[in-house]
């Protein structure tokens, strides 16, 4: 008796996922850019495809981090050939830098519009068109109502959306179906060779619906994500190593 | 019905189509010259350089010798024909039939046309007026053949009508080089004195065979309208253009969508048939009280399909002020490419840059926001941050060099590098503290200098020793000095970018 309604229940939670945004299509990639432990935050242990992503940011360091982050995950959406659209109102991304990520900067389109109004309509735009693997927005701020307008357009093109929001006034609810806060760690070389070493970050998943929020240290180095296992304690003195 | 030809033979072609542009040469001695194996050759003079002694064929610096004060125009090899195509789809109004004749003539098949004008002397006047009024200097033929209006055209006395069936008198006293044929054959028959048709034109067909060839036969043939011979009409193309008048002044912006609906939707039939896609097009509305209203769109790969360009109208309908109310509609594509149909795959799908899906995006995006917010780019051979990548020109651009991977770049930029103040030990160690506004950061890690030197060749200035540095909470950044270390203290720091 108990196991058939464990049964019933488990097959419920496998009808809701769907309907709320978490679509598995038969032909869809699977990312798997090493982000190894993190995809047992999400429902299915799969980084959702064809949904809208949020990610905070505070200061230009930290969208630096973002940026890292976010183009480390559409390298392995884009792969083989792929295009993206990258809408901003004051971009400020060098182009050349995202090669480091694994991105053909010439297959991104960047499209520069001034005010956050033009953006999300561009962004809506975008999102609905099934010939591009990934839309990524910078706003500041995002409603409840215009997030879920994202949300429902890509459930029909399962185009993935990425939505960058620096500094935003106020974390509202949206209709995301996660939200990630990455941050910049200090860089570690192997035997404590001098100079500066591969991007790390703190990648914190705030929230994440029917998922398991949590946070990691992950490094970006030849082309996948690494999990840092520990940050050894060390003094800032013996820690100084330029050269 | 028996059929007739007019024959028009343009004497300077060539020098009266510059002369039609630029009235002030009519009365000046000019050529035009194009190169040959290393000199300009004439290889044309207007009226005036040939009465003086110029003629075709000449050095520009003999003719320079003739007549001092000689203008000399470029040649253009395509230029007669274009002249001639542009007159031919201009004499349409005679005859539907009009072909070119390369190098200087035209032909037309007058048949059934000239009772329109009042018979052949009319039109033939009326024809030879228009044309001489432009500043063409012509001789114009009628016969029942091609070949024997040719001949007359050029070679004929005044009277240049030739009655049914006369050809055969008319041609008599022709010389041979009126038939039509080789130089090769005309010299020959010139060396054994045969210096007219009548001459020759009684010789039996299998000698004139075995000792000119079968040319001869066949073009006397074509003038006595014994051989048939078919001239290639010119077809003016037909604009891209449609229109739709109506009954009632449209108002609603609803009117307005179904008159573009119905616009689109044969035009982009007839495009679709001719497997060609518009790339732009302009949608008028005439007003009732004389105004016009127009939008304009265009797209980045040729396009026919009527839904996608539907949309791109759509965005832009409430710019349309009906005021009392519109009476006609035009749409009209004023470029036109071909369209090469892709082969649809039903399962792979395919998320490229050549996706059509994206082409179509872009259009609406630039259709409502402008064109000039979409930036693609490309790598650029340039060391320089700011140079080492530029805008490409089109979404299929392709790539002349690779990114480059081997120095790091940051993955944030600023646009302009912003001032900083830094302490850093000499010669040419990183920082070791810098203040970036107002915030002090500590250095703890750092690669560099990398040195990038001016391009003197685009810009002067001082060299850049890049550092690619972190700060004790981790953060990255990349920061440059421009300039040596020197006494006057002419270098400084400055922040350039993030690292990711």
């Amino acid at each position: 008796m108990t196991a058939t309604k464990a049964d019933i229940i488990a097959q419920l939670k496998r009808d809701i996922l769907p309907l709320q945004g978490f679509k598995t299509t038969l032909n869809s990639t699977v990312v798997d850019a090493g982000l190894g432990p993190i995809k047992n935050a999400f429902p299915n242990s799969t980084f959702p495809i064809g949904a809208i992503h949020e990610f905070i940011a505070a200061g230009v360091e930290d969208t630096a981090a973002t940026g890292g982050f976010v183009a480390g995950i559409i390298s392995s959406i884009m792969k083989p050939a792929g295009a993206t659209i990258w809408i901003s109102a004051s971009r400020t991304v060098f182009p050349p830098a995202l090669k480091s990520f694994g991105i053909a900067p010439d297959k991104i389109i960047f499209i520069d519009l001034k005010k956050e109004k033009e953006i999300l309509w561009a962004m809506e735009e975008a999102l609905k068109c099934k010939g591009l693997s990934a839309v990524i927005g910078e706003v500041q701020e995002l409603s409840f109502t215009t997030s879920r307008r994202l949300q429902l357009a890509v459930e029909q093109s399962q185009v993935t959306g990425f939505i960058l929001r620096r500094n935003p006034c106020s974390l509202n609810t949206t209709a995301c179906i996660t939200r990630w806060k990455i941050t910049p760690l200090s860089s570690e070389l192997a035997d404590d060779m001098p100079g500066v070493g591969f991007p790390r970050w703190n990648v914190a998943l705030l929230k994440v619906r029917n998922g398991k929020p949590g946070s990691w240290q992950l490094e970006f180095a030849a082309g996948r994500f690494r999990h840092v296992s520990k940050i050894a304690a060390i003094p800032l003195e013996q820690k100084k190593k330029t050269g | 019905m028996q059929k007739r030809f007019l024959s028009i033979w343009f004497r300077h072609l060539r020098t009266d189509w510059f002369t039609r542009r630029q009235p002030d040469l009519a009365n000046t001695a000019f050529i035009l010259a194009a190169p040959d194996h290393g000199r300009m050759i004439i290889t044309a003079a207007n009226y005036v350089a040939q009465k003086q002694g110029v003629e075709m064929g000449m050095a520009v610096a003999d003719a320079r010798a003739i007549i001092p004060s000689l203008q000399v125009l470029n040649d253009d090899a395509e230029l007669a024909g274009k002249a001639l195509k542009g007159l031919a789809a201009w004499l349409i109004r005679y005859t539907p039939a009009v072909s070119i004749d390369l190098p200087s003539g035209l032909i037309l098949d007058i048949t059934g046309c000239a009772h329109l004008w009042g018979g052949e002397k009319q039109y033939l006047a009326d024809i030879q007026k228009r044309l001489k009024d432009f500043g063409y200097d012509i001789r114009i033929a009628i016969a029942d053949t091609i070949g024997c209006a040719w001949a007359i055209a050029r070679f004929g006395k005044e009277v240049s009508i030739i009655e049914s069936s006369d050809q055969t008198t008319a041609l008599l006293p022709l010389p041979p080089a009126a038939l039509r044929l080789e130089a090769e054959t005309v010299e020959r028959l010139e060396k054994l004195g045969l210096r007219q048709v009548k001459n020759f034109i009684s010789i039996p067909r299998s000698s004139l065979r075995r000792r000119f060839g079968p040319q001869i036969l066949l073009r006397l043939d074509q003038a006595l309208g014994h051989g048939e011979e078919w001239i290639d009409p010119v077809l003016p193309i037909e604009p891209y253009q449609e229109r739709l008048p109506c009954l009632e002044p449209i108002v609603t912006a609803t009117g307005i969508e179904i008159a573009l609906q119905r616009l689109l939707d044969t035009l982009c039939h007839r495009l679709q048939q001719e497997q060609k896609g518009l790339r732009v097009a302009c949608f008028k509305c005439y007003r009732i009280d004389g105004k016009m209203e127009k939008m304009e769109i265009g797209t980045n790969r040729p396009s026919c399909n009527i839904k996608h360009l539907f949309k791109l109208f759509q965005i832009k309908i409430d710019t349309i002020e009906p005021a009392l109310g519109i009476e006609l509609f035009t749409l009209d594509a004023s470029k036109v490419e071909n369209l090469s149909a892709a082969q649809e795959k039903l399962w792979q799908h395919n998320t490229g840059l050549d996706n059509i899906d994206l082409s179509e995006l872009l259009d609406r995006i630039a259709g409502k926001i402008g064109a000039n917010n979409i930036h693609r780019y490309v790598p650029d051979e340039h060391y320089w941050p700011e140079r080492s990548f530029k805008m490409a020109s089109s979404i299929n651009e392709k790539l002349q060099t690779s990114w480059k991977l081997d120095m790091p770049r940051p993955l944030q930029i600023l646009f302009k590098p912003e001032l900083i103040e830094v302490t850093a030990p000499i010669p040419d160690y990183p920082p070791m503290l810098f203040r970036y506004k107002g915030k002090l950061h500590k250095i703890i890690k750092a690669d560099g200098p990398e040195r990038i030197e001016q391009e003197w060749w685009l810009q002067q200035g001082q060299h850049r020793d890049y550092y690619h540095v972190e700060d004790e909470e981790g953060r990255r950044y990349w920061l440059f000095r421009s300039g040596h270390y020197d006494t006057p203290k002419s270098y400084q720091w400055f922040i350039h970018g993030f690292f990711a």
